[in-house]
C-alpha cells in the first residue's frame, strides 16, 4: 500500500510539473476561446461582393419592384432581352433574369431563365428563387381572389406537451428531450476523449519505462501489479486535474470572450438550433433551458457519470497498459496492437449517437450493458431516465469487467515488461495470462 | 559458514524453453560470489527468481534460511544488466523515491542519498535531471540507487559493462568497501578476468545448468593439468623428456606436462640431475577463462567486450 501510494504520487507529480502539461492545460481553453471568436467572425461575415442583376420581366411578376439584398441589386429593364444581351458587356451585370408569364393558377412548376457567363453561387441562387416564389405567391393570391388573413389561418402551430401519467414521473416539456440529448452527447464525447487521451498516456508511459530499462530496476523493489495500478491511478488523477482545470477555465474564457467581443457565445455552441426555437425570445428560451436543466436528477446523473468515467478509464487504461508492455522499441509495427482497443471505443461512440435518438431501443439497452461500451453509452442515456434495474446491472457488469480486465492486464504486463526486442502477437499475449 | 542464499533444485521454463534446469547453489554469507556463464545461459533468469521478479516453476530459494517472500526484496539490492532511470527526474528525488520503495522512510532515504552522493562527489548534481548527466555519472547514480537501502545481499549483473576504466575502478573500490562491511555480493558476468580479480567463490551456469561451483582456488586446482613452467639458462639436454611431454617452448621457457602418476618434484629432480640451469620453476594453474572455455566448449567463444 505504501509503495502504491509512492508510485501514484510520482506518476502524478512528474506529469503535472512538466511544462508540456501546464502548457496544454492553459492553451486548450485559449484555443477554445480563439475558436469561438473566429467562428463568430466567420458567421457574421457578409459577402462584400456586389452583384448587379438585370431583370427582364416578361411575365410582369415584379410590378411592385424587387427588394435588394445587402450586396445583390436588381434592376428592372424595359427593353427586350436581345438588346440587353447585345450590350451585356457594356454594363456591369452579373446576369439577366428573364421571367416568363406565370401561366395558370394550378401550374406549380415555374422555370425562369438566368443568362450569365458565370456560375450561380450558393449565395445568389436562393435569393433569386425566393424573389420569384414570393412574386408568384402574390400573383396567385390575386388570381384566386384570396386574402392574406384567410391564408395564414391555414397555418397551425402544433406543440406536444408531455404530461406524466403517474404523478411522480418527471417528463418535463418537449424541450427536455432535446436538452437530454445534448447532455448525453456531451457526456459521451467527454468519455470518449478522456479514455483516449489518458489511456494513451498510460500506454506511452509503460513503453517509456520499458525502453528506458527502468522497469527492471523498479520491479526488483515493487511487484509489477502495483507498479501498473499506480501508474493507472496516477495518470487518472492527472486527467481529473486537467479536466477540472478545463471545466473552470473554458467557461471563464467564454465569458471573457463574450464580454470583450460582445457577441452571444451560445449561438456558436448550438449552430443548429431546432427550428421551433427560432423566433423565440432568447431570454425566455434561456430561462426555459435553465428550468429544464433543473428538472434533471443531477444528484443521480453526476455521481453515476463519475462512476462510469472511473470504470471506463480503469478498464481501457489497463488494456492500454497491457498493450504498452508488449510493445517493442519499434513504435511503428507495434501500433497495430492498439487497434483492438480503439475499435470498441469508436463503436461505442457511434452506438451512442443512435442511442440518443431512441434511448430505449434494443441496441441502446444492450450496448449499455456490455462493459466495453457501457461507460460511453450509458451516461448518454442517463438524462432519459433509464429503468433503474438497467443502470444497476450495467454498473455491476462494469465493475466486474473492470476488475477482471485490470487483473488480466496485470498478468500480461508482468510478462511483457521483461521481454525485449521481440514482436508479440495478440495470441501470445493471451498465453501470458496463464503463465505462472 | 552460514549461507545467505540457498538455491535448491530450482527450474524455470518459458514456454518450451528451459531457462534454468534444476540448479542448486549455496552462496556463502559475506563473500563475493561470481555467477558465470555465457550469454543466454540462464544467469539473468536465475537472478530474477532470487529478486522475486519471477517465481521458480520448481524448487525453493531460501534467503537467510527463509523461503522468499514479499519483504525480501528490501534486503536485496539488484543492479540489472539492462538498467535505466527516469530521465526527467532529478537525481536527489529519484534516489529518495527508489529508497522509499525499498522501505526507507523519506528522511532515511534522503540521508542515505546525501551520504552516497557526497562520497562519490556528486552532491552538486542533486537538483539536476538525470538526463543531463553523462552516461558514466548516470551509472554511478544507478549504483547508489542499488545500495541506498544497505542491502545484505547485493546482486550485480555485468556491473562494469559500458564503464570507462576510471569509473570501473571507482566502482570496484566501492564494491570492495561494501564487501568489507559484510555485504554478500553476487557478481554475474561472462568476463573472467574480473571474476578472478574480485570473486572468492564462483558457479558456472551453462545451458540452464550449474556445471561447476566452488572456491576459485579449488576450482583452478581441480582443473589443473599438471603443467609446469620452467625458465632456464643455456641449452636443454635433448633427452630429459623421457617421462614428460613438452607442451610449448620458446625463448628459454618451456611448459612441460607431467603425467598423473608423477609429481612436479620428480620433474624438478630429473631436471636437476640432467644439469639444467634453472631460473624459475612453477606450476601452471589454468585461468578461469581456460576452464570456462573448456567446459562451455570451443564452439561458443567467450565474448570479451
Amino acid at each position: 500500500m505504501q509503495q502504491l501510494r509512492l508510485i501514484i504520487k510520482r506518476e502524478y507529480w512528474t506529469r503535472v510539473r512538466r511544462r508540456s502539461f501546464i502548457i496544454a492545460t492553459l492553451i486548450t481553453p485559449l484555443a477554445f476561446g480563439l475558436f469561438v471568436v473566429i467562428v463568430n467572425y466567420i458567421l457574421q461575415y457578409k459577402s462584400d461582393e456586389v452583384i448587379r442583376i438585370a431583370v427582364v420581366d416578361q411575365g410582369e411578376l415584379f410590378s411592385g419592384g424587387i427588394a435588394d439584398e445587402e450586396n445583390i441589386f436588381f434592376k428592372q429593364l424595359d427593353v427586350d432581352l436581345e438588346t440587353v444581351q447585345e450590350n451585356f458587356s457594356e454594363f456591369d451585370y452579373h446576369g439577366i433574369l428573364v421571367t416568363p408569364p406565370a401561366g395558370s393558377v394550378q401550374q406549380q412548376k415555374y422555370t425562369a431563365k438566368y443568362y450569365t457567363d458565370q456560375k450561380l453561387t450558393l449565395e445568389l441562387e436562393p435569393v433569386l428563387i425566393d424573389r420569384l416564389k414570393s412574386a408568384l405567391r402574390k400573383h396567385k393570391i390575386e388570381e384566386l381572389e384570396l386574402d392574406e388573413k384567410t391564408l395564414s389561418a391555414l397555418n397551425s402551430q402544433v406543440d406536444i406537451k408531455p404530461t406524466p401519467v403517474t404523478p411522480e414521473a418527471v417528463v418535463g416539456t418537449s424541450l427536455a428531450g432535446k436538452i437530454a440529448a445534448v447532455i448525453g452527447m456531451v457526456m459521451a464525447f467527454l468519455m470518449y476523449t478522456t479514455v483516449f487521451i489518458y489511456g494513451m498516456m498510460v500506454m506511452r508511459s509503460v513503453m517509456e519505462e520499458k525502453t528506458n530499462r527502468i522497469v527492471e530496476v523498479m520491479i526488483s523493489s515493487v511487484r509489477p501489479f502495483p507498479l501498473m495500478l499506480g501508474k493507472i491511478i496516477g495518470v487518472g488523477f492527472v486527467g481529473l486535474t486537467q479536466i477540472t482545470a478545463w471545466a473552470i477555465l473554458v467557461p471563464l474564457m467564454l465569458i471573457g470572450v463574450n464580454l470583450f467581443f460582445g457577441f452571444e457565445v451560445g449561438a456558436t455552441n448550438l449552430p443548429e438550433a431546432p427550428p421551433e426555437l427560432n423566433g423565440m425570445n432568447p431570454e425566455l428560451l434561456a430561462n426555459q433551458i435553465m428550468t429544464e436543466l433543473g428538472s434533471f436528477n443531477w444528484w443521480l446523473i453526476l455521481p453515476l457519470f463519475l462512476l462510469y468515467f472511473l470504470g471506463g478509464y480503469f478498464m481501457y487504461a489497463a488494456l492500454f497498459a497491457a498493450v504498452g508492455s508488449a510493445m517493442s522499441d519499434d513504435l511503428g509495427e507495434s501500433q497495430s496492437l492498439t487497434i483492438p482497443i480503439t475499435i470498441p471505443v469508436i463503436l461505442a461512440f457511434y452506438i451512442t449517437i443512435a442511442a440518443i435518438q431512441s434511448p430505449n431501443s434494443g441496441l441502446a439497452v444492450w450496448a449499455s450493458m456490455f462493459p466495453l461500451f457501457s461507460p460511453i453509452v450509458m451516461p448518454a442515456r442517463l438524462p432519459f431516465d433509464p429503468p433503474w434495474w438497467q443502470v444497476a446491472s450495467s454498473i455491476l457488469l462494469l465493475v466486474l469487467a473492470c476488475m477482471a480486465l485490470v487483473w488480466l492486464s496485470g498478468r500480461i504486463y508482468r510478462v511483457g515488461i521483461l521481454l525485449y526486442g521481440k514482436k508479440v502477437s495478440l495470441l501470445e499475449m493471451g498465453r501470458w495470462i496463464f503463465r505462472k | 559458514m552460514a549461507n545467505i542464499l540457498e538455491i535448491k533444485e530450482v527450474s524455470k521454463r518459458y514456454g518450451s524453453k528451459v531457462a534454468v534446469d534444476a540448479v542448486s547453489l549455496e552462496i556463502p554469507q559475506g563473500r563475493i560470489f561470481g555467477l558465470l556463464g555465457p550469454n543466454g545461459a540462464g544467469k539473468t533468469s536465475l537472478i530474477r527468481m532470487i529478486t522475486t521478479i519471477t517465481r521458480p516453476d520448481e524448487g525453493t530459494i531460501l534467503l537467510n534460511g527463509e523461503p522468499l517472500h514479499a519483504n525480501h526484496p528490501r534486503q536485496i539490492g539488484y543492479l540489472p544488466e539492462e538498467r535505466g532511470l527516469y530521465k526527467k527526474m532529478k537525481v536527489g528525488e529519484h534516489l529518495i523515491y527508489l529508497g522509499q520503495l525499498k522501505g526507507l522512510s523519506k528522511k532515511g532515504a534522503e540521508d542515505a542519498a546525501r551520504h552516497w552522493l557526497e562520497k562519490l562527489d556528486l552532491m552538486d548534481r542533486w537538483d539536476q535531471a538525470v538526463e543531463t548527466l553523462s552516461k558514466g555519472l548516470q551509472q554511478q547514480v544507478q549504483f547508489v540507487a542499488t545500495v541506498i537501502h544497505e542491502p545484505s545481499l547485493l546482486i550485480l549483473d555485468e556491473p562494469f559493462s559500458g564503464l570507462d576504466p576510471v569509473n570501473t575502478n571507482r566502482l570496484k573500490a566501492e564494491i570492495r568497501q561494501l564487501h568489507e562491511a559484510g555485504t554478500s555480493i553476487i557478481f554475474s558476468t561472462h568476463r573472467m578476468e574480473q571474476v578472478e580479480e574480485i570473486c572468492e567463490h564462483i558457479a558456472l551456469i551453462n545451458a540452464g545448468q550449474n556445471v561447476l561451483n566452488g572456491r576459485v582456488s579449488e576450482i583452478r586446482e581441480q582443473y589443473k593439468e599438471n603443467h609446469f613452467q620452467l625458465s632456464y639458462e643455456g641449452e636443454l639436454p635433448s633427452n630429459f623428456t623421457e617421462n614428460f611431454t613438452v607442451v610449448s617452448q620458446q625463448n628459454q621457457e618451456v611448459t612441460i606436462a607431467v603425467p598423473e602418476q608423477l609429481t612436479g618434484n620428480q620433474l624438478l629432480r630429473t631436471l636437476l640431475n640432467k644439469g639444467v640451469q634453472i631460473r624459475a620453476f612453477n606450476e601452471v594453474l589454468p585461468s578461469l577463462n581456460e576452464i570456462f572455455i573448456r567446459i562451455v566448449g570451443e564452439a561458443k567463444p567467450v565474448q570479451t567486450d
